[in-house]
């Protein structure tokens, strides 16, 4: 019983980041119908941002600042969501606008954004070199026991963060008129800018919003496992990618159910049987959820009309 | 005759090319290049099939490039090698059955195919994508799990074929065979795609629903669509696994499909011809960036400045492709060809050409 408790736990972890970057890729496509393949290296690069802040302010050579590793964290989390948005809406604001105004076809938009992704990724390894980093701790480690289950302060924030990432962007996609505007574009494309919505804040802002939540989870992730290396973004990209759409691509509940399932299939799977078969059982899994439910487990089947 | 001009000019291109590796007036690392060459044009060739003329995004090529590795490299060892025991056949036959070999590679591929063939009849548009990504990550995570053919470690032996059949006659056996199954899956992939039969992947492409409606019979088109592709890929992944010598799961991930999928987009979707170029100029680009003295050259602005900055080939090679493809996208969004075949941009080539 309790090595299940302590495995739901683990895998609420795990899938809390896939979730974090899934919800990301979610936004950007419920409303542009852009697959953002460049978004898990977004993730990787808001990973760094986070190391280097995070080294700027504790510091201890030079160049540093000094502070205490509680004010670091507190500063860190906001400093890291706003630059790694900033990369995100640069990357929006260079590659992907022009093609937008041209009309090219969607999918060398998707080519354009591999691409963003892999310059994002071997950018990093020539500029930084293959080195890995360490991330320097910042939480003072807590380990709460509960007869044999040990639960961290740092995985009950990371799941915390998780759900609370969730609630917002649901409010924020339901409730405000800036979501309504979101949801506005992804229904009708060209009927929006008529009735005076500014199509491209609405698209910067869904960016902003895509990019700083990747930042928040590369920032948890360096905290949980922190070696960082130039491709830590692409397979967990490529799986919350893969979760995304098994919960739906383009809504929310489903990028955050998807997130959390596969990362209960990763670790259920590493449980019982050699971690080698990681892969295989999970994507079989999602293959046949797919069979099944062929748009996802929230998605709506569009009816086409000829 | 005139019509069959370019045929013949083709014909004496690929005879020639043997002759100078016969004689070796190119070398070795030519011809490799040259035979990576035409494994790339197999690869974006097919691909279009189902990215181009059946417009289903598919991201995992390299999957069944790598179950066509195998499958022909396991093949060829058991035939001719001594990694699986003792060979089965006499060495004279290599060179007879190494296209059997290679094909029989293809068929295992073109099986797996199904694999990816049969979730598209229900499933559309980007949920495709994801299905053939986990494909990918599926079957390079099931060969690394099988123990007897090397699993991650890898696997080898197959130069043993290419040397019995060197033994027997001394030709440029693997130029030879590259460059047959090339014009093989040229030809191949022209007739499918002009025949009438063929018509109704495009027929899929413009509309799903309507294309079933003028009874167009769409799994069974998407089925043989997706089988045609994946055993085309299959053969690729043989002769690679031939020209190596050695597999190993990770040269066939993500990354090798992405490859694949550049290739596609920068030649223009659903153009034969248009794969054909961007494959020989995105291999002559690889080829080129290697060199580290070229990639000084072109980093000497930079280089000048940052004088400790000393960037290994490699890596940047990999910074300057993906930001040229940037670049060529921003001004050119529908890839070199778009959706025109050679003969549509120069109309005066229909005179010297008959190739159905």
């Amino acid at each position: 019983m309790d090595f299940i408790i302590q495995n739901i736990l683990n895998a609420l972890q795990w899938g809390s980041f896939y979730a974090l970057i899934a919800l990301g890729y979610t936004l950007v496509y419920g409303v542009l119908l852009l697959i953002n393949f460049a978004h898990g290296d977004i993730f990787m690069v808001g990973a760094y941002i986070a190391f280097f802040v995070a080294t700027l302010l504790l510091g201890g050579d030079g160049l540093g600042l000094g502070l205490s590793p509680a004010v670091t964290f507190a500063l860190c989390i906001p400093l890291t969501m706003v630059l790694t948005a900033g990369v995100g809406v640069t990357l929006e604001r260079v590659a992907y606008r022009p093609l937008r105004r041209k009309g090219a076809h969607r999918l060398y938009v998707v080519i354009t954004a591999l691409m963003c992704g892999l310059v994002l990724e071997y950018s990093n390894l020539t500029v930084l070199g293959a080195s890995r980093k360490k991330f320097p701790e910042l939480l003072e480690k807590t380990i709460w026991h509960f007869g044999d289950i040990s639960v961290t302060n740092l995985k009950v924030l990371v799941i915390v963060a998780a759900v609370a990432v969730f609630v917002f962007l649901n409010f924020i996609v339901t409730k405000t008129k800036i979501g309504m505007a979101m949801r506005g574009i992804s229904y009708d494309k060209f009927a929006i800018p008529l009735m005076g919505i500014p199509i491209d804040t609405i698209i910067v802002f869904t960016f902003i919003l895509g990019s700083s939540f990747a930042g928040l989870a590369g920032l948890l992730f360096a905290m949980s496992y922190p070696i960082l290396e130039p491709f830590m973004g692409m397979i967990i990209g490529w799986k919350a990618f893969i979760a995304a759409v098994v919960g739906g691509i383009g809504d929310i509940r489903g990028a955050f159910v998807g997130g959390f399932l596969l990362g209960f299939i990763e670790i259920g799977v590493v449980s019982v049987f050699p971690s080698t078969y990681r892969d295989l059982f999970a994507f079989s899994i999602l293959l046949m959820i797919l069979w099944m439910k062929p748009t996802g487990l929230f998605g709506v089947a569009k009816t086409t009309k000829i | 005759m005139q019509k069959y001009t370019l045929n013949i000019l083709l014909g004496f291109l690929c005879v020639g090319i043997l002759l100078l590796c016969q004689y070796d007036i190119i070398d070795a690392y030519i011809q490799t290049v040259l035979m990576f060459v035409g494994i790339n044009i197999i690869m974006s060739t097919s691909l279009n099939l189902v990215n181009g003329n059946m417009g289903e995004f598919s991201c995992g090529h390299a999957a069944f490039m790598c179950v066509g590795a195998y499958a022909s490299s396991v093949v060829s060892v058991a035939l001719f090698g001594t990694k699986l025991g003792g060979p089965l056949l006499p060495e004279a036959w290599a060179m007879f059955a190494f296209p059997l070999v290679i094909l029989s590679g293809g068929v295992v591929a073109a099986f797996a195919g199904i694999i990816v063939a049969l979730p598209s009849f229900k499933t559309r548009g980007d949920y495709l994508a994801i299905i053939t990504i986990a494909v990918n990550y599926m079957i390079i995570s099931a060969i690394e799990n099988m123990s007897f053919i090397g699993g991650p470690r890898g696997f080898q032996g197959m130069k043993d074929t290419v040397w019995a059949m060197l033994d027997t006659v001394e030709l440029p056996w693997m130029p030879f065979w590259v460059l047959f199954f090339t014009l093989f899956t040229i030809w191949i992939i022209r007739r499918f795609v002009s025949s009438t039969y063929g018509k109704g992947v495009n027929a899929i492409c413009q509309d799903e629903v309507a294309a079933e409606i003028m009874s167009v019979n769409t799994n069974k088109m998407k089925l043989i669509n997706f089988m045609l592709s994946s055993g085309l890929a299959g053969l690729a992944g043989g002769l690679f696994a031939h020209i190596i010598g050695y597999v190993n799961p990770q040269s066939f991930n993500i990354l090798k499909s992405t490859e694949a999928l550049v290739m596609v987009y920068l030649g223009g979707m659903g153009s034969l011809s248009g794969a054909v170029i961007s494959a020989i100029l995105f291999t002559a680009l690889l080829e080129v960036l290697r060199s580290q003295a070229i990639i000084d050259f072109l980093l000497t602005p930079v280089t000048f400045f940052i004088p400790d900055w000393e960037p290994s080939a490699g890596v940047i090679k990999w910074v300057m492709i993906p930001l040229l493809l940037i670049m060529i996208m921003q001004f050119r969004p529908e890839g070199l060809m778009g959706n025109k075949e050679l003969v549509d941009v120069f109309p005066r080539l229909r005179k010297f050409y008959k190739f159905k």
